[in-house]
């Protein structure tokens, strides 16, 4: 379809456009493309962003770090746990505080819970953006086993707010460790169910393989993280580079595709999920004994200076960059969320596809638009 | 024992010795035209009840189990709901078109059921060229679906229908070429003739290798031809939203909706007609109650419709350009390879009889 | 590379004509005859010898100040230079340090793995103007759009600057420190 047929020129065609969102199934979310369409073929993807922005930057100026943490979880609410532990750990770096193992360990497994929790929503939805809309179901009913285990530990669902800085809310549930060995081995037999249904499926693959490719180059100059660039063959897997928590405990392998084709990312988020769950399974046996916080003072001040984490939530690397000037809250707080930049790269990749390739493409990026609307 | 044979002639003798042959000739028309209607309402809520209930059990949940006895009063409810909705529209729709196009559909789907032999004497209409009317007719659909993708100013709904167009072309001629395929057996349209054939051995038997390719090509084709999945294209609701529906509502939707299931029935019906023996039994043996002849027929359709859901509820959508390569770089010569071997079968008389 | 390596090597780039002079001076004080200062480019300390200012303190990476006429040069130096090659910018924040308003670029180097922090303020906070980096970086145009929304710096050779988030015909910018909206700000 690529080549172009010489047609006669008097008639003419010409492009036209066409909203996709903000309320569209394909978009999960408020997020608006203005689409140029030659036809089927696409010629520029537009993202109109704005519509749930709801300018968590601005409203951390005037809160507390306490505070700050129940915003991060509205940012990207699949990787909620992550997020919340990004601005802890970052508060806790500042204050150079003594981090116990126990409440490490825990971090890292709730972690690791919520990036498959994530994946397995992705996934669903990901099948569904192809017209698969069993894998909806499927990806959802592993999910509820996490969040059930969720549920019993800290009370929430998917907002879950159990980091503070210092430690953990609260202790572990004394079914947690039962709970979550349930479902290691559950899960294990579910992930080959989602090959069998989805990833061996011959259209499947005919609609993955060979759209929306993004380089190496590309990916790194779009400053595309997570899985999206893994696809691509760029190793920035921060649990990697820069372990943080308890992940300089456990041995995993960082999941790597050099294809950079909607395949390669999907394939990637299906070989995290194992890694994920290597992950939870060496470290649930060894919950150290222990304090689950750390006192800190009911008012948290920051020393002066900037202070910036980084960590791996589901959907790339995410940033919490803090200027601090002494007070309780800080100076200029700036979130660099993995979608916004991941969203950046989509026009590039996304030209001279047809709409369903826009939409498998857009599905491999796994956005989330509060994510991209802080 | 022959109680539908009986019950239609009998009304049939009853109509004409009260009134003049004109009158009793319309007032039938109008009954069995009520009944048709009557038989595609039932079907089409069936169909939906049904294609929720296998959806649910491909996807772990239940369905609908609250209205009537396990839920089997859901879809009356939702139709109840349907009429009872606002018929919104765009403002600058074409208004006369827009309003056209669920009949073009609804009825293209109600003329191809008159011809379908639910048993023997079960047929309103047993035209001589059944299958080629069959083909015309349920050609009609499209220009409905490209009239109500049109007419609805979206351009969405525009995608659609010009989607709609380009696959209903091409997959008419794989159904067209596969059924013709089978016609080489029978050597008749008529669709009551093509089942008395295989009272030797279902179709797909007797034609044995090319018999199974061209059911295989005809399953294909004829999901495509129904817009449903993996080809639905035409409504990819990930893509278009709801394709050349989305500026409908209310029972206009609903006509929409329903044809597309009675079109699935469709399609299963003219493969039981043609491959799977229609009302015949296998083995015949119920060939001594007639009239069981229905249920035959109804439960093979049921099955192959069974098929349908299974690929709808597994498979992915094909992108558009696949959908145009698997038509007329493979299933279209497949088909015309077929053709001409399963006319070298049935002239070196190779096809099994029993 | 370490931070002190970096510092020396990004600092080379652009020397002071400012520091040339006074080393020049101080040169000439202890050897009158040096005719060509300019071939001894790493000039003594304590004078700064380069135009960027570098701090460490505060801040886990190295902080590289830099004078928004050079932002541009040092940029595409920063990931051109072999040795430097910072090829990913994972974080461009725009920040109102009241007098005047600042961007701040977090970039890592994808080869070498070592990260480094470039600050640039803009002259005055009535019309902010810096030069865009979307050409080194593709990831900037978006990144650059938002703080252009928020903060209001305007970005020269950007291909297409205008409000990301907000409405075209938004008043004012909402992450500045003077912002005020009385409706749907609250204020504690």
């Amino acid at each position: 379809m690529e080549q172009k047929t010489t047609i006669d020129k008097s008639f003419k065609t010409e492009p036209y456009q066409i909203n996709m969102g903000p309320q569209h199934p394909a978009t999960h979310g408020v997020l608006r493309l203005v689409l140029t369409i030659d036809g089927e073929i696409i010629e520029k993807v537009e993202p109109d962003l704005g519509y749930i922005h709801r300018s968590i930057e601005k409203m951390c100026e005037r809160d507390s770090y306490q505070q700050i943490v129940h915003l991060t979880d509205r940012m990207d609410y699949l990787s909620s746990n992550i997020n919340n532990e990004a601005v802890c750990l970052a508060v806790e770096n500042a204050l150079e505080l003594e981090i116990p193992d126990r409440v490490k360990v825990i971090r890292t497994i709730i972690g690791e819970l919520t990036r498959i929790a994530s994946h397995c929503l992705w996934w669903g939805v990901m099948g569904m953006d192809v017209g698969a809309l069993t894998t909806y179901f499927y990806g959802f009913r592993d999910r509820e086993m996490i969040n059930d285990i969720f549920e019993e530990t800290c009370g929430a669902r998917l907002t879950m707010n159990y980091n503070v800085p210092g430690g953990l809310m609260f202790d572990i549930h004394p079914n947690f460790v039962k709970r979550v060995k349930e479902f290691i081995t559950h899960f294990k037999t579910k992930i080959p169910e989602y090959n069998r249904l989805l990833t061996g499926n011959v259209i499947f693959q005919k609609r993955m393989k060979g759209v929306g490719i993004l380089t190496k180059e590309d990916a790194i100059s779009f400053g595309a993280s997570g899985p999206v660039a893994r696809g691509s063959g760029y190793s920035c897997d921060v649990r990697k580079y820069h372990p943080y928590s308890a992940l300089d405990k456990v041995t995993f392998k960082e999941a790597l595709k050099t294809e950079g084709d909607s395949l390669a990312r999907y394939e990637v988020r299906i070989q995290e999920l194992w890694e994920s769950l290597s992950i939870v399974e060496q470290l649930i046996d060894n919950i150290p004994e222990g304090e689950y916080r750390v006192a800190t003072k009911a008012v948290i001040k920051l020393p002066k200076g900037e202070f910036y984490q980084k960590v791996e939530t589901a959907r790339g690397e995410f940033g919490v960059y803090i200027i601090s000037t002494g007070t309780k809250s800080p100076y200029r707080l700036k979130f660099r969320s993995p979608g916004f930049s991941n969203l950046s790269l989509l026009n590039h990749i996304a030209v001279g596809g047809k709409i369903g390739d826009l939409v498998a493409t857009m599905a491999t990026l796994d956005l989330v638009i509060p994510d991209i609307d802080r | 024992m022959n109680i539908s044979l009986n019950i239609t002639k009998s009304i049939h003798e009853w109509l004409f010795s009260i009134m003049p042959e004109g009158v009793a000739n319309i007032v039938e028309m109008a009954l069995i035209g009520l009944l048709y209607l009557a038989i595609f309402a039932i079907l089409g809520l069936f169909l939906v009840l049904l294609e929720r209930r296998v959806a649910a059990w491909f996807q772990l949940r239940i369905g609908p189990n609250r209205v009537g006895f396990q839920g089997v009063l859901q879809t009356m409810a939702d139709a109840l709901k349907l009429l009872s909705k606002e018929l919104t529209g765009t403002v600058k729709a074409d208004k006369f078109l827009y309003n056209l196009a669920p009949y073009f559909v609804i009825i293209s789907s109600l003329m191809a059921l008159a011809v379908i032999p639910f048993t023997k004497e079960f047929q309103a209409f047993d035209i001589n060229i059944g299958i080629f009317f069959l083909i015309g007719v349920s050609s009609i659909g499209v220009i409905g679906i490209l009239l109500g993708g049109w007419a609805s100013n979206n351009k969405f709904a525009l995608i659609g229908a010009m989607r709609s167009g380009v696959q209903t072309i091409s997959y008419e001629m794989s159904i067209g070429l596969s059924l013709l395929t089978m016609i080489l057996i029978t050597g008749s349209l008529q669709l009551s003739e093509i089942v008395e054939v295989q009272k030797s051995g279902w179709l797909i038997v007797q034609g044995h290798i090319p018999a199974i390719i061209a059911f295989m090509i005809y399953m294909i084709a004829g999901t495509a031809e129904t817009n449903r999945a993996p080809f639905d294209l035409v409504e990819a609701e990930s893509e278009l939203g709801a394709g050349f529906h989305t500026e409908y509502s209310g029972m206009k939707f609903a006509y929409f909706f329903l044809a597309e299931f009675i079109n699935m029935f469709l399609i299963a019906a003219i493969a039981t007609t043609i491959f799977f023996g229609g009302w015949l039994s296998p083995f015949g043996i119920t060939e001594s109650i007639p009239w069981l002849g229905v249920f035959w027929f109804l439960g093979k359709a049921l099955i192959l419709i069974f098929l349908m859901m299974w690929f709808r509820w597994t498979f992915p959508r094909l992108r558009i350009d696949q959908l145009l390569t698997l038509e007329w770089k493979y299933l279209l010569p497949i088909n015309l390879v077929n053709i001409v071997i399963m006319a070298l079968i049935v002239w070196l008389n190779l096809t099994i009889k029993i | 590379m370490t931070n002190e390596a970096l510092q020396d090597l990004i600092g080379s780039w652009f020397p002071n004509p400012e520091a040339d002079k006074i080393s020049k001076v101080e040169i000439v004080d202890i050897s009158e005859n040096d005719e060509n200062p300019e071939e001894n480019p790493i000039t003594p300390e304590p004078v700064n010898s380069s135009l960027l200012e570098f701090t460490q303190e505060e801040s886990q990476f190295l902080n590289i100040s830099a004078p928004p006429e050079h932002l541009h040069a040092l940029m595409s130096q920063l990931k051109s230079n072999d040795l430097t090659r910072f090829d990913y910018l994972f974080c461009l924040s725009g920040i109102d340090w009241g007098e005047e308003l600042g961007v701040v670029y977090h970039l890592e180097s994808t080869t070498h793995r070592h990260s480094i922090v470039v600050k640039v303020k803009t002259k005055g906070r009535e019309t902010p103007n810096l030069d865009s980096v979307y050409d080194i970086w593709a990831t900037a145009e978006f990144h650059e759009r938002e703080v252009f929304d928020f903060f209001g710096i305007k970005f020269n050779n950007h291909p297409n600057l205008k409000r990301l988030f907000l409405t075209e015909d938004w008043d004012g910018y909402p992450l500045r420190k003077d912002y005020v909206d009385e409706i749907n700000m609250v204020i504690k």
